[in-house]
């Protein structure tokens, strides 16, 4: 399905062959000011005349369906309807931005030094930018970034003030919002702010809905917000969340604007700035609450080169068009609009195809670094030659360049100098990751980190966890391209694993995989035939495999393409298993979140020390919590209702079961007729 | 309903005279030619047109007054003369005879169109193109034995085999001509039908119901899968009036007269039914009937079934009528309501007794300009809310307001000229209008003077809290006059590569500005998809108002200079639209009907078991399906 809207003129494509512009370049010769207090004059939507921010809110707080909403809570607390709607419109002052020129333009006169001083380039693709400049004027506009770094936050506002496009409004969360003056000056800036952890709090939905919705469909400004909710902490698409996306879709779905546009946007950094902190919390270092004073006190990171940052503005997509056949607007006619309604299985089922499909194309747009290839090269070896014996340089760039061929030939659009040659591309690359990896007498060794000097010496534990906070750096920067390799390594995994050239058995398999791994990567929902018929043709194009009705066959020579795939996959294996292995031991039944991690923790700590465990990635708290969704989707695991606090009980049968599955202990011929498998 | 006292019927020739007028200010040129004093004339108390008090009934012949492949009587029709000026012929409307200098500009800056670019009709209707009849020879020994009037002669059989959708009108003109019924049989009376059906049931023969053919929902065309003899039953010679009951207000009528001849023949004895569809020219009693019509002015008559009182029909199972004409009955389900959107499926509609009222003493156009849309139908939403909606209250979007101004006809004075110069500087510049979103809502008050007075005040207050201006009465009336002549224009425009039609929906008020919108941009967004070269026109009016919701038509018509299958696009274009409609909470019909255009989407519409509920009224009337042209279900 995805395939119909992707970006085909693009594929394979060099990145350098497309238009994109350094909008650095034209700042380093020009006057920061003089762009801080350039004319901004954007055409902006013609389907509604402007309104003010306090219309605006005016309009959110006298809406027929808050008004409705606070009569129901009303009954339900036995509180005066005067009192809930007056704690709605402290909601929604907690919430509203306050969007204003004059802070644009200090907005962008503080940007403009920031980047300057940590980008060599800022790539935006014009020919993105033009499209979305044709399409607010048209719709209602959804830009729809990834998100991989608080530097993300202002950039596309900057862009699009550069040039001449209005700027969105933007959803983040509520912490930003207690900064001191930081705060006020991004909510001028045109962010809104929005509570973490909502719950079943009726009230701070009906405003945020509202609030949301009436943006859309005043055409007030584009909308701006993270489909995948958070940062990532490991540098791979999140599963998206549905609530705003389905908050902004509905004035569509009911008809109150004749279409929404959705421009996914792909922002991808050569280096990230917060690349350890990240690694750390996924260690269980918690991460710095947001406050000034530690903004200012991380203003050491400014010193530090960061590479370029692209920005690629996709296709401006019509919800129109993609939601046709998808979804049956008439379920709407007969309840009144302004009223809450649960969202049909349609409708939700509808956002969801939507959320993922966005977050896929923000992967296709990615732009892949040569760093990004090399790690992935790096962690085909295991940890202890890295840090010990080192990786010969010129096997890494050997191998680097074998994968650059083989991601083109994926279709992945890579950042790789054309211009110069490759071994100094891969030079000067490694140069701008030495804080991660350094080249001594022809071999490449992971960096550990250095520790204050301490008065007992290092324990065998407190040296796993250094090591893992380097190789879980260089395992993001690895997954900034798993999108590319996932579906034919998923293939690879199941041709491999379960010997068998059946087309319909590794389809099994392969959905198999996509179930245990779905929050893992991204799959769109119900287009697993289709990533299994990518899957295929990807690998005969690459000569892996030969393709005929019933089979798929390695082909002479494609053992080495498969069983790289299959490496690149490992470690998510691994950790699983590992996590499985955990969970049917003796005396596990009933845990909750809180119990389970620091408990896999010390194992995989343990099995990493005897060897027994090849990869750091399993004391990755992202990963624990991948395997509890995944093994929640496959019923192996239940909440137990009784509880507050999300406790766990382990179906182990279902476990051991999953578990034999992957490692190809029982057969795919035997996952039809069980419905544990559940594909 | 709105007020209308009681008329009095001492008064009633009088007010007979004026009610003559009034249709006449609808309908008809006026004795005096000057347009500056037509605005008194609808409302002036003592002409009376001499061509009211003749016999006008529609002729068997069809063909002898009027057109065979275009809206209406043959000696009327727009066309540009030899100065590239359009002029609109004949003798019986308004504007008949005038120059309407605007329309040329508007037509070329609408569409693309150019006089240049013709498009010319198939001149004479080819006998010769028609299949021979299929005759059923048992049936017709025995229809000739019965004395009832019939034909199978090729034109009498084309004018019944279509209805005025755009794709039998635009084949017509090409003189292509698929299914036509074999033969035509004009019963004169409900006894005659009686017979007919009885003879189609017993020799299997198809029959078709036909009024005044002015079906805008492929009701007519003949089934192309039906391959028994087709026999059309042209019920326009059933037209008489069998009598008025002045002490309950009633009238019985023939199922087969057409509007204007049952508002002339009651206004002579002073009488009105009040119901006025856009085409009651040449539609029928037993089309509303079998339609589920509606009147302009139903705010204060309502629509068909308020005004329905007693329904005869004959169906192959006999007649169904009910015993008595109480008022309001509690018997089960209203079996009329079997009958009225029937759509010719399950009989013919025979005789019909329907509610009079004495005619209004009075009777006043008005207008009031909006700044935009949402204000306007902000008003109507307000209007209906207090329940005070006049005789009728349309409102028109910036593109048909535009229309209507380029159907000015030519101003006689230059005073005139003046005063319009003067309220457009007043309405754009001094109160800021911007003339590309400006609307205009268009009045007709109805009723005795002190009431109408009164009434317009309370509306004109209504209008003015949302911005509304009066814009005069002339221009209110003249909104009116196009509804009678825009079906005209229609074959201009098809003249000179220009195709469209209207269609329609009901929808609760709370979505109407979104309906409005969505439909309108779905229309030109699928233009384009499909290679439509110019923009096409896509606009919209709000025709009647409800308490729960209103009545919306869409117009929409392009240039179709470029594409190889027009008709295909258009209709594309128009299902995507209905599919819009009905995604915005719109309804499938407010009163054109299903026929076999909207059949598709009957049961979304009405559900699996109502799809049923009908279908077994169906199998039990008529299992043979002898009334076969398979609208509706």
């Amino acid at each position: 399905m995805t395939g119909t809207y992707r970006d085909s003129g693009r594929v394979g494509r060099p990145a350098e062959e497309e238009d994109f512009v350094d909008i650095l370049e034209e700042r380093r010769r020009s006057s920061d000011l003089g762009h801080a207090f350039r004319t901004f004059n954007p055409q902006p939507y013609k389907g509604a005349p402007p309104s003010s921010i306090a219309e605006l809110n005016k309009a959110v707080l006298e809406s027929q369906y808050l008004r409705y909403v606070a009569k129901e809570i009303a009954m339900e607390t036995g509180s005066s309807e005067e009192n809930v709607r007056k704690e709605a419109g402290a909601i929604l002052e907690e919430m509203s931005q306050n969007l204003q020129l004059g802070f644009i333009r200090l907005m962008g006169y503080t940007l403009t030094k920031v980047f300057k001083r940590l980008f060599r380039s800022i790539y935006v693709n014009m020919e993105g930018l033009n499209m979305l400049q044709q399409a607010v004027q048209e719709s209602p506009v959804i830009l729809m970034p990834n998100h991989r770094s608080y530097l993300d936050f202002l950039i596309i506002s900057y862009v699009l003030f550069t040039y001449d496009i209005p700027v969105p409004v933007i959803a983040a969360g509520i912490p930003l919002a207690g900064m001191k003056i930081v705060g006020e000056i991004l909510r001028r800036s045109g962010a809104f702010f929005i509570r973490r952890a909502i719950g079943s709090d009726k009230l701070y939905w009906a405003v945020l809905s509202e609030y949301v919705r009436t943006i859309v469909r005043k055409g007030f400004a584009p909308v701006e917000f993270y489909v995948e909710g958070l940062r990532s902490r490991t540098l791979k698409s999140l599963t998206p969340k549905l609530g705003m996306m389905h908050m902004v879709l509905e004035p569509f779905f009911k008809g109150e604007v004749f279409d929404i546009t959705l421009v996914p946007i792909s922002i991808s950094y050569d280096r990230v700035l917060e690349e350890s902190l990240l690694a750390h919390e996924l260690l269980g270092v918690p991460k710095p609450r947001e406050s000034t004073k530690g903004l200012l006190k991380a203003s050491s990171v400014l010193q530090e080169d960061y590479g370029c940052m692209h920005v690629s503005f996709g296709r401006p997509l019509s919800v129109r068009q993609l939601c046709e056949g998808k979804m049956n607007r008439c379920q709407y006619n007969l309840i009144p609009r302004d009223l809450p309604q649960k969202p049909t299985a349609e409708a939700q089922a509808c956002v969801s195809w939507l959320a993922h499909l966005m977050v896929r194309i923000q992967e296709e747009g990615f732009l892949i670094s040569p760093w990004s290839l090399m790690a992935c090269v790096m962690l085909q070896t295991p940890t202890r030659g890295l840090t010990e014996e080192g990786l010969l340089w010129h096997q890494l760039t050997e191998k680097t360049l074998w994968l650059r061929k083989l991601a083109l030939g994926f279709g992945a659009r890579l950042n790789w100098p054309g211009d110069v040659p490759d071994s100094d591309v891969m030079s000067s690359t490694l140069t701008l990751h030495r804080s991660i990896v350094q080249r001594k007498a022809g071999r490449v060794y992971l960096v550990q980190e250095e520790k204050p000097v301490r008065k007992h010496p290092i324990g065998p534990e407190e040296g796993v966890m250094r090591t893992a906070a380097a190789v879980l750096m260089l395992a993001s920067y690895r997954n900034q391209s798993m999108h590319v390799f996932v579906r034919p390594a998923m293939l690879a995994t199941a041709i491999l694993i379960t010997k068998s050239t059946q087309r319909d058995e590794l389809l099994t398999f392969f959905s198999f995989l996509q179930n245990v791994f779905s929050t893992e990567f991204i799959f769109i929902p119900g287009s697993s035939s289709q990533d299994f018929e990518e899957a295929c043709f990807l690998l005969k194009k690459c000569g892996a495999v030969r393709i005929s009705q019933q089979e798929v066959t390695v082909s002479d020579g494609g053992l080495e393409v498969l069983e790289f795939l299959q490496k690149l996959l490992q470690p998510f294996i691994d950790s699983y298993q590992l996590i499985f292995r955990f969970l049917c031991k003796e005396g596990v039944h009933v845990f909750t979140e809180k119990q389970l991690l620091p408990a896999v923790r010390s194992l995989a700590t343990k099995l990493i020390l005897s060897g027994e465990l090849q990869t750091y990635e399993a004391l990755s708290s992202d990963t624990q919590k991948n395997v509890l969704s995944a093994l929640r989707r496959l019923e192996a695991l239940t909440k137990s209702r009784a509880s507050e606090q999300n406790e766990y009980n382990v179906n182990k049968a279902v476990v051991r079961r999953t578990g034999d599955i992957l490692c190809g202990k029982i057969p795919p011929q035997m996952l039809q007729a069980t419905p544990d498998a559940r594909l | 309903m709105a007020s209308n006292s009681s008329g009095g019927g001492s008064d009633r020739q009088r007010t007979a005279q004026q009610r003559l007028s009034i249709i006449a200010g609808h309908l008809q040129r006026p004795v005096d030619g000057n347009p500056a004093i037509l605005a008194e004339e609808c409302k002036a108390q003592e002409s009376k047109p001499d061509a009211s008090s003749e016999e006008r009934r529609v002729p068997r012949r069809r063909q002898e007054i009027m057109k065979w492949n275009g809206w209406g009587y043959s000696d009327s029709r727009f066309l540009f003369n030899k100065k590239g000026q359009a002029e609109f012929t004949g003798k019986r409307y308004r504007l008949s005879g005038m120059i309407i200098p605007g329309l040329k500009d508007w037509m070329e800056g609408t569409f693309g169109a150019s006089l240049q670019h013709k498009a010319p009709a198939t001149p004479i209707l080819n006998s010769n193109a028609i299949q021979p009849p299929n005759l059923h020879e048992a049936f017709v020994e025995e229809l000739k034995s019965t004395g009832i009037p019939f034909s199978h002669d090729a034109e009498d059989r084309v004018f019944r085999a279509h209805g005025h959708c755009l794709h039998e009108i635009f084949a017509l003109r090409e003189g292509k001509f698929g299914r036509v019924p074999d033969m035509v049989v004009w019963p004169n009376c409900h006894n005659d039908v009686v017979k007919i059906v009885e003879l189609a049931c017993k020799h299997n023969v198809c029959l078709i119901p036909y009024g005044g053919g002015t079906s805008v929902s492929s009701a007519l065309e003949c089934p192309h899968e039906e391959t028994r003899s087709i026999v059309s039953l042209d019920t326009s010679q059933m037209n008489r009036i069998l009598w008025i009951d002045e002490k309950n207000l009633t009238v019985h009528v023939e199922a087969g007269i057409v509007g204007q001849d049952l508002e002339r023949l009651l206004n002579e004895s002073g009488y009105c039914t009040g119901h006025e569809p856009d085409s009651m020219e040449f539609s029928s009693l037993g089309g509303w009937v079998a339609t589920r019509a509606s009147g302009m002015k139903k705010n204060i008559y309502g629509n068909i079934e308020d005004l329905v009182v007693h329904i005869k029909m004959v169906t192959p199972r006999g007649v169904i009528e009910k015993s008595c004409m109480g008022p309001r009955m509690s018997t089960g389900p209203d079996v009329h309501h079997f009958i009225m959107g029937s759509e010719g499926t399950l009989g013919v509609v025979t005789e019909v007794t329907m509610k009079i009222r004495p005619m209004p003493e009075y009777q006043k156009y008005g207008s009031v300009v909006f700044p935009n849309f949402e204000q306007g139908v902000a008003c109507l939403r307000e209007v209906a809310r207090q329940r005070c909606a006049p005789a009728s209250i349309r409102l028109m979007d910036n593109e048909q307001f535009k229309f209507g101004h380029a159907l000015k006809p030519q101003v006689s004075s230059i005073f005139t000229s003046f005063l319009d110069g003067l309220k457009k500087l007043y309405i754009t510049k001094f109160k800021g209008f911007d003339p590309n979103r400006l609307c205009v809502a268009t009045l007709l008050f109805e009723g005795d003077r002190e009431k109408v007075l009164q009434h317009e005040k309370q509306v004109y207050d209504i209008a003015a809290k949302f911005g509304g201006l009066a814009a005069g009465e002339d221009n209110g009336q003249r909104g009116y006059m196009l509804t009678f002549v825009i079906a005209y224009l229609r074959d201009l425009g098809m003249d000179y590569y220009v195709i469209g039609e209207s269609f329609e929906t009901s929808v609760p008020w709370d979505r109407v500005l979104d309906i409005c919108r969505n439909v309108k941009a779905r229309i030109v967004r699928e233009c384009k998809e499909k290679g439509v070269q110019f923009p096409p026109l896509s606009t919209c009016r709000v025709t009647q108002t409800y308490d729960a919701g209103a009545c919306v038509y869409f117009y929409f018509a392009f240039n179709y200079r470029g594409l190889s299958d027009p008709v295909h696009v258009y209709e594309q274009v128009e299902h995507a639209a209905r599919e819009e409609i009905l995604a915005n909470g719109g309804s499938l019909s407010h009163h054109h009907g299903v026929g076999k255009l909207r059949k598709e989407w009957m049961r979304d519409t009405i559900s699996n078991v109502g799809m049923g509920m009908l279908k077994s009224v169906k199998d039990y009337v008529d299992p043979n399906n002898i009334f076969g042209n398979r609208n509706l279900l």
